[in-house]
């Protein structure tokens, strides 16, 4: 295919990746102020990330999230595989139309809503809300984007190799943890940092099923928001952004080596 | 759990048989099944049984604070004596205050009017992603994915700063003397559909760039070897071709936008009014469950048509796929 990439092309994706960033980088910028006032530029000054670990109700809430974040990604990843291996491998069992429309409706389902009637479940089963409920509602939300993340992974998947290593004499378990794991091993490890992502984000679904004592990063900095626009939320928020941006430039990195090294043994297997 | 029994296994071929199926127990098998449907109804489609049943219940200062319905304590007759007392006050209330009515058809018309800016802002950044050399295109894609990982929350709240009447908007219009006042955008209709536009747009941009990356660009340079005009070209040949994308791309954004909370409460101020923050408040602020029961379930309602569209979009696509 011939593509002219012509100056129009350019230019937007220029204006679209600005506008795209732009926000994000000046947050950042300012979370550097000196002054209090977050849009008027007094200097640099990393004196509101200082205070920002003194304060023990965000560094609380912190600890709370990274908990969730890690709990409730690790079940949904393991739920949200299986879920990914039954929609691409059992075309056909009773139930399957609503199976799916519960796989994907979770991705598009309005968070209020989603929120609401986790509540209500929680509270007509007698649960206590708080750090157990949210990671309950966490793993429930993000175990549908797991599944669609493997399940793409799934679809383009060969399934000769599979049928290789067991007229070889593999047990299907065996083929199932040496080949077919290994193969989507990297859409499994993108879901699970998918989910976390999610979980670390969610202010809606958290702020219905939290309770007394499990108050999330995002329901904190929420709520300091609707007090005003400080530096200090600036500073929580570009150490957010630090943290997720580190984790994906290590996954992708680690991706890419093992690409790399898959290319190299099937180089040497052909050599033989 | 019957309805979730194995038909597969019957399959007469061996290639044919889902892999799982060759451990010659279906046990496995079947628990690969159950363990995600078992938990989706209890955490998804339950949930929204005891929402609808809710809605049915009257307000009670109590906590819970609404009077039970279908209660199964008093047993079978409790039951059905619980029938009696479902009543359809909560829905006849919503239609009695205007402020819902109202709630419903703003939601619906920004989450519109967003979609649409947001499939014309998002359009031309996918044509030019996927007519960008092959080799570039992996980091364009990288490049759009990313501001997905930052926190919603956090995209948000940096409009604020930017937004402001004494925010960095205004400041660089007022110093490049386009305006003499700051206007004002903070806490109006035109800062939602910004907000809206900007945290959607990934999700706009990754359907379209997917279709329009599969495009056979030869079509557009026969058209014009044929003397067929750019635009008519475009038109005529690449938006049709693109049009699962755009529909893709357009419930992914309508959907989520006609209940969204974030944004209409942080840059929207208290004067706009959006469903899902109505919702909020009822919830939060009037603790009155049994009203906000209701508006979630008209609210489901309403989107059930543009979810079931979402649904058969992605069922095809998965065909497509394999």
């Amino acid at each position: 295919m011939n593509t002219t990439w012509s100056r129009f092309n350019v230019t937007s994706i220029v204006l679209g990746f600005a506008f795209l960033y732009l926000p994000i980088v000046l947050l950042v910028v300012f979370s550097f102020n000196e002054s209090k006032l977050v849009t008027v530029w007094g200097g640099f000054s990393t004196k509101w990330y200082v205070s920002l670990f003194h304060n023990q109700g965000l560094m609380d809430a912190t600890w709370v999230t990274a908990r969730v974040g890690v709990i409730s990604a690790t079940v949904a990843t393991v739920l949200g595989t299986l879920a990914a291996l039954t929609l691409t491998r059992y075309t056909r069992f009773r139930g399957r139309v609503l199976f799916s429309g519960m796989v994907f409706a979770p991705l598009v389902m309005p968070e209020v809503i989603t929120g609401l009637s986790l509540l209500l479940l929680f509270v007509a089963v007698g649960l206590d809300r708080g750090f157990f409920t949210v990671t309950l509602a966490h793993i429930t939300l993000t175990m549908c984007f797991v599944a669609v993340v493997v399940q793409s992974r799934l679809v383009s998947f060969d399934r000769s190799l599979e049928e290789a290593a067991m007229d070889l004499g593999a047990t299907p378990a065996k083929t199932f943890f040496q080949i077919t794991l290994p193969v989507i091993l990297p859409a499994i490890v993108s879901g699970w940092m998918l989910a976390f992502t999610l979980s670390l984000d969610d202010l809606v679904i958290a702020s219905f099923t939290s309770g007394p004592g499990a108050t999330t990063l995002p329901m904190k900095i929420y709520s300091q928001v609707r007090l005003g626009v400080t530096p200090e939320i600036n500073a929580a928020c570009t150490i957010l952004i630090a943290v997720v941006a580190v984790g994906v430039i290590i996954a992708s990195i680690a991706n890419k080596r093992r690409e790399v090294q898959r290319q190299l043994d099937e180089r040497a297997a052909q050599r033989g | 759990m019957s309805n979730i029994a194995v038909t597969d296994a019957a399959a007469p071929s061996t290639a044919a048989k889902p892999f799982l199926t060759r451990l010659g127990t279906g046990f496995v098998n079947r628990l690969v099944i159950i363990v995600p449907y078992l938990w989706l109804l209890f955490f998804f489609l339950i949930p929204f049984v005891i929402v609808f049943k809710i809605s049915l219940s009257q307000t009670a200062i109590a906590m819970p604070p609404y009077t039970p319905v279908l209660d199964f304590r008093d047993g079978i007759s409790g039951f059905f004596a619980g029938f009696r007392d479902l009543n359809f006050d909560n829905y006849v209330w919503l239609t009695q205050d205007a402020l819902y009515f109202k709630a419903y058809i703003t939601s619906v018309v920004i989450a519109a009017i967003s979609t649409v800016l947001t499939l014309i802002v998002g359009y031309p950044i996918a044509y030019g992603m996927a007519r960008a050399p092959a080799t570039i295109r992996p980091t364009l894609l990288m490049l759009v994915i990313l501001p997905f990982w930052t926190s919603f929350l956090i995209r948000v709240y940096a409009w604020i700063g930017i937004l402001k009447p004494e925010g960095l908007l205004n400041q660089l219009l007022l110093s490049l003397h386009i305006i003499n006042q700051p206007l004002v955008i903070l806490n109006t209709y035109t800062a939602i559909f910004i907000g809206i536009v900007y945290s959607y747009l990934p999700f706009m941009v990754l359907p379209l760039y997917s279709s329009l990356e599969k495009m056979d660009y030869s079509l557009i340079e026969a058209a014009k070897d044929l003397g067929c005009p750019p635009t008519s070209a475009f038109w005529k040949i690449t938006f049709p071709l693109s049009l699962p994308g755009v529909i893709a791309g357009a419930l992914l954004v309508f959907i989520p936008a006609v209940g969204e909370f974030v944004i209409p409460d942080l840059l929207g101020g208290s004067q706009t009014l959006m469903i899902g923050k109505t919702l909020w408040n009822e919830f939060f602020a009037n603790r009155d469950w049994p009203v906000s029961s209701a508006v979630a379930v008209i609210l489901l309602l309403l989107l059930t048509v543009p979810i079931m569209f979402f649904q058969q979009a992605q069922a095809k696509a998965q065909e497509q796929g394999k």
